[in-house]
């Protein structure tokens, strides 16, 4: 199956459109890919037929799979286990100033199937001592429902469960099941997943720290603005937004900062600094 | 450059997975079994050893055993990567030394974030 460049930019303007995502170039080659088990379920020949199905009434169903088909869910447990040892530490530090309410809140903003957000909460949970007292509020989103539903699971693949999880964490967070490996209740019942799109209205704050690495590239640059806008509104004065490695804020918002010594944690600026930026 | 010895009684696994740690920017070395892995260790000890666990000879957990009767100043991290994929087999490997633990089969994403791991430590340092 080839997919032609006519194709391409339907299935690029209807991803858009449905999500705020855009295929770029460096995208394409993965599209016959990920296309190809739609095709063969539906019983399509070939990738013009889809995008002709697409356009007839009563198609949101294919729709749907479709472009959940072109969302990118790459992600594995401790993606970056350097970010992950200093976001504990920030965590730490947060606490001391949360003694008066014991409660910690953490975002996951584009969490996929949930690697991220579970490799926190098995952190809790290994120090569940520490934390005996605390409210720990986990939250994972994603625009893909497909993803999410995964992640409510907890249900991982052989392959998916050896990537960045050290062995003796997953002997203890972890039930085989056959081929599979699923998240024992007593982590899973520390996290909410939900669908959302981070261009849509977040969800209520303060967040103490917002998770949102390797989402912003898959967005255009206005789009990308409009996530940290929102992501803005609910983090909390003394919050701290995480980005990937390779991401950043500058060109996108004037609301973020890098914070002094650390990678991709980000602050935020405080509104009369802003407007001294601004005017200056 | 770190150094890491491939233990397999497979040819083609050996093949496979040199080819992954050498992208990895390790030197390789291979043991057919157990038994031609101590007698390497005896002259050079790597960073880290890749092991199977069913093998001629001595397999993977009597490798272990020998491993520790070396009485080595500086032991290698030792990976398990073999087919012996139950979780009580797991354990019982971990238990008896091995610092992580490959499930084949296992493609280099794997096999790297496993190696950063017995490098850099993992982030929960609790036994099982």
């Amino acid at each position: 199956m080839q997919v032609n460049p006519a194709s391409l930019s339907v299935l690029s303007s209807l991803l858009e459109a449905r999500t705020g995502q855009r295929l770029s170039e460096g995208r394409h080659w993965r599209v016959e890919m990920v296309l190809k088990p739609i095709l063969k379920a539906h019983d399509i020949a070939s990738c013009d037929e889809l995008i002709a199905q697409l356009a007839a009434p009563g198609s949101g169903p294919l729709c749907n799979e479709t472009i959940d088909a072109l969302l990118n869910n790459e992600t594995y447990f401790f993606r970056d286990s350097d970010a992950f040892a200093d976001l504990f530490r920030r965590i730490e530090n947060t606490a001391e100033r949360r003694q008066d309410t014991k409660k910690i809140r953490i975002w996951s903003a584009g969490c996929s199937t949930g690697q991220e957000i579970f490799s926190l909460a098995m952190m809790f949970r290994e120090n569940a001592e520490r934390w005996r007292d605390w409210s720990i509020e986990l939250l994972g989103t994603d625009i893909s429902h497909t993803a999410v539903n995964r992640a409510r699971l907890g249900d991982f693949s052989q392959f998916e469960i050896q990537r960045g999880l050290p062995t003796r964490l997953m002997l203890r967070c972890f039930d085989q099941c056959g081929t599979r490996w699923q998240v024992k209740e007593m982590v899973r019942q520390t996290v909410r997943f939900r669908c959302h799109n981070v261009l849509e209205a977040p969800p209520p704050g303060p967040w103490d720290f917002v998770l949102c690495r390797n989402v912003l590239l898959y967005f255009p640059d206005v789009n990308r603005s409009a996530a940290l806008r929102n992501i803005s509104t609910v983090l909390a004065p003394d919050g701290g937004l995480i980005l990937g490695a390779g991401e950043t804020v500058l060109g996108y918002t004037d609301r973020f900062e890098i914070l002094p010594g650390a990678r991709s944690l980000y602050r935020l600026v405080s509104g009369e600094l802003r407007q001294i930026s601004s005017a200056a | 450059m770190k150094k890491c010895l491939v233990v397999d009684d497979s040819k083609v696994i050996r093949k496979v997975a040199c080819h992954m740690l050498e992208t990895l920017d390790f030197s390789v070395e291979e043991a057919g079994d157990g038994s031609e892995a101590i007698e390497i260790l005896k002259q050079e000890v790597p960073d880290v050893v890749l092991l199977d666990w069913n093998m001629p000879v001595m397999d993977g957990m009597e490798f272990l055993h020998a491993l520790k009767a070396l009485a080595l100043e500086n032991l290698p991290k030792v990976i398990f990567c073999t087919t012996e994929n139950d979780a009580d087999q797991i354990r019982r490997a971990m238990d008896a030394g091995a610092d992580e633990y490959i499930m084949k089969p296992f493609d280099r994403e794997t096999l790297q974030s496993k190696v950063e791991l017995v490098q850099n430590g993992d982030h929960c340092g609790q036994q099982a």
